[in-house]
């Protein structure tokens, strides 16, 4: 197949969606199954373009459960494969989202959150998945999530999706609110050289010496794709090294877990990914990602202003949780202020690596964003 | 383990199998045993290339089919086997490519997934073992359990009427829709065959006895009653209406009822490529 436009080298003035859409198809995807949701559907709209462009393929499925469903089904056919959605349809894809951690299946799915729970508010902003996106199947498991806070991050965060996906054969989330989703900024595509992009490790052993799960170093299996000829065999069932069930074994089921967790855990310094702002002096530090932390920006301007040493730590990667680098700031700083779109979620992780540190929790519903002068006053009152 | 021996050195169908899973979970009497020796005969008779071959399962008691295959075989969530199979097609259209599951899979909780691949005609070859309850749960209720059959959530009669699933393949699009026994070795075989040979959507249901979990609880006292019973009540009847073919204690009309030509959604999107394409070279020639 002929490939043409893969990558719009060029500065483009774009829909956060959109360049999601651009960003996944320069990472190498080329299956995308979704169903239409707000405020993800533009993603949708854009593949549905673009991908039979790139010699992809687009396929719009009966519900959310069948769109995870089948890219796991296309990353085991050898084909990079993404989703997206938002709030009800992650909800729905927690089925499968399970299911392709424990076949460690390589995917991508963007959430672009809207106000919840349940309908909830279809074309408001939120943030309120974050937990979910790490505890949402049944089951223990790691994955890996991403949180954009711009348009040029959308693009340049679903290609690191895509390429952590692929290095940890784990499910990977881009997990964008909606004020992100439909933003609308200048994004900046390198040419096709400048792009890295990761593909899943091969084995490198014929069929007949190949066991399919059992783990390198890095404790990630090699991945043989369907009609390679390595005849694999795939289960959620607890799976020996083999790939067959066993599921009367407690060691086989303890080795498993362990492994599916811990893949994430002991390279967690190689996956995170943080952005700092005035930290080095810093007595009191904001933490926040996606649009949280840009209104988190001007509330540290104006404090530095006011002669509070106010520092800014935004998380660009939410899952694994930077633990260690959230307990470093705190043995530094006096207070804590987290801004999150929703009634306290990530928030929890941060009290539980500040330890003794007071932690201020600035919460926000209903689709307006925090004000910087919101921050700001919580900045000024932790440090009274 | 001698029995596996044997049965890897004698039998001309164990090179298709993971004979090192054996015994199989399946109880004495089980149609799925039979199933799988038809689907692994038809593969045998067409010289199917295993490394091209994928098989796709989901939960149940005939899900473990996928298991005990020696190909590249998916055994997903309970209900999802044809939406992921639908991934795997149009992600690899040179793949063979089979989903084996169970009525309770199929058309309870996978239903909706079943109907739209139909709709979309996606090619892929789905057989059914239907065996008229939840065996691996130990006999539930069933989407096609026979009205006042007993099962263990139907304990004085079942009063729901059951899916017909060779009407519902066919109005939901299905370009070949064919019902046998698990007594119908040769036909099912050649069924399969059929269906393996030929682009889109299949559907080949397969009255499977469950002698253990179904049979005990409706008065068939042995394994080899249930065949019987299967003998007596089955009906060859090519090209018969599919809606009027429903299952009932009474009478089971078996056949193919389906054998059409229609485009694959494949081949749809195939020709949009070319077109798309061509559009392209022209906006960048010009």
């Amino acid at each position: 197949m002929t490939e043409q436009r893969t990558v719009l080298t060029g500065k483009h003035l774009m829909q956060g969606d959109m360049a999601c859409a651009e960003g996944a198809i320069a990472a190498g995807c080329r299956f995308f199954a979704g169903y239409p949701i707000t405020p993800a559907t533009e993603i949708a709209e854009r593949m549905a373009r673009r991908m039979i462009e790139v010699g992809g393929i687009y396929v719009q499925m009966e519900d959310e459960l069948a769109s995870m469903a089948a890219i796991i089904g296309a990353s085991w056919a050898g084909v990079k494969a993404m989703t997206a959605t938002s709030g009800p349809g992650f909800s729905l894809m927690q089925e499968n989202i399970g299911l392709a951690a424990m076949t460690e299946t390589p995917c991508v799915v963007v959430n672009i959150m809207r106000g919840s729970p349940s309908t909830g508010q279809p074309t408001e902003p939120g943030q309120q998945d974050v937990m979910q996106a790490q505890w949402g199947s049944h089951g223990d498991y790691d994955v890996i999530a991403l949180a954009p806070a711009s348009v040029q991050e959308m693009f340049d965060l679903t290609i690191e999706c895509f390429n952590l996906s692929e290095t940890y054969r784990v499910p990977t989330f881009l997990l964008a609110d909606g004020f992100i989703g439909h933003l609308w900024e200048r994004v900046i595509i390198p040419p096709l050289e400048e792009i890295k992009v990761v593909k899943r490790k091969k084995p490198k052993v014929p069929p007949e010496k190949y066991i399919p799960f059992k783990p390198d170093d890095d404790l990630v299996p090699p991945m043989a794709n369907f009609g390679d000829g390595y005849r694999v065999h795939v289960t959620g069932l607890t799976h020996d090294e083999h790939g067959y069930p066993r599921t009367d074994d407690p060691e086989v089921q303890f080795k498993l877990v362990q492994r599916l967790c811990e893949k994430i855990r002991k390279n967690a310094e190689k996956i995170i990914k943080i952005k700092e702002l005035m930290l080095e002096d810093a007595e009191v530090a904001v933490i926040a990602y996606g649009i949280a932390s840009r209104a988190s920006i001007s509330a540290v301007k104006k404090a530095r202003e006011a002669g509070i040493k106010a520092g800014l730590l935004r998380l660009v990667t939410v899952w694994p949780f930077p633990e260690k680098i959230v307990s470093e700031i705190a043995n530094q700083v006096k207070a804590i202020v987290v801004p999150e779109m929703n009634y306290g979620q990530l928030v929890r992780e941060v009290e539980r690596a500040a330890k003794e540190t007071p932690v201020h929790f600035i919460p926000k519903l209903g689709g307006e964003p925090h004000k910087p002068d919101e921050i700001f006053e919580v900045i000024r009152r932790a440090v009274k | 383990m001698k029995a596996v021996q044997e049965f890897e050195m004698h039998h001309p169908m164990a090179k298709y199998l993971r004979t090192e899973r054996f015994p199989h979970i399946w109880c004495e009497g089980c149609g799925n045993g039979i199933i799988l020796g038809c689907f692994t005969r038809a593969l045998d008779e067409l010289k199917i290339n295993i490394d091209k071959l994928v098989v796709v399962s989901g939960i149940g008691c005939i899900g473990r089919i996928a298991g005990y295959l020696r190909c590249d075989s998916f055994h997903t969530t309970h209900g999802r086997a044809i939406a992921l199979a639908t991934g795997i097609r149009l992600a690899n259209p040179n793949l063979t490519l089979a989903v084996i599951s169970g009525d309770g899979d199929l058309f309870s909780i996978g239903g909706n997934h079943f109907i739209h691949a139909a709709r979309r005609n996606i090619d892929m070859t789905v057989i059914c073992s239907n065996n008229f309850n939840y065996g691996m749960t130990g006999g539930q209720l069933g989407p096609t359990t026979p009205l006042h059959s007993y099962t263990t959530t139907s304990p004085y009669g079942n009063i729901e009427h059951p899916f017909n699933l060779v009407h519902l393949a066919a109005a939901a699009g299905a370009v070949y829709v064919a019902r046998w026994t698990a007594l119908h070795v040769q036909r099912l075989t050649a069924s399969i065959k059929k269906a393996l040979q030929k682009k889109g959507f299949k559907f080949i249901e397969v009255v499977s006895p469950c002698p253990e979990i179904f049979g005990r609880r409706n008065n068939f006292k042995k394994a080899i009653e249930m065949m019987r019973w299967l003998k007596d009540v089955s009906e060859i009847r090519h090209g018969y209406d599919p809606s009027k073919a429903e299952i009932t204690m009474e009478k089971i009309v078996v056949g193919e009822f389906v054998d059409v030509e229609k485009p694959t959604y494949e081949e749809l999107l195939q020709k949009k490529y070319i077109k798309v394409q061509e559009k392209l070279r022209e906006k960048n020639a010009g």
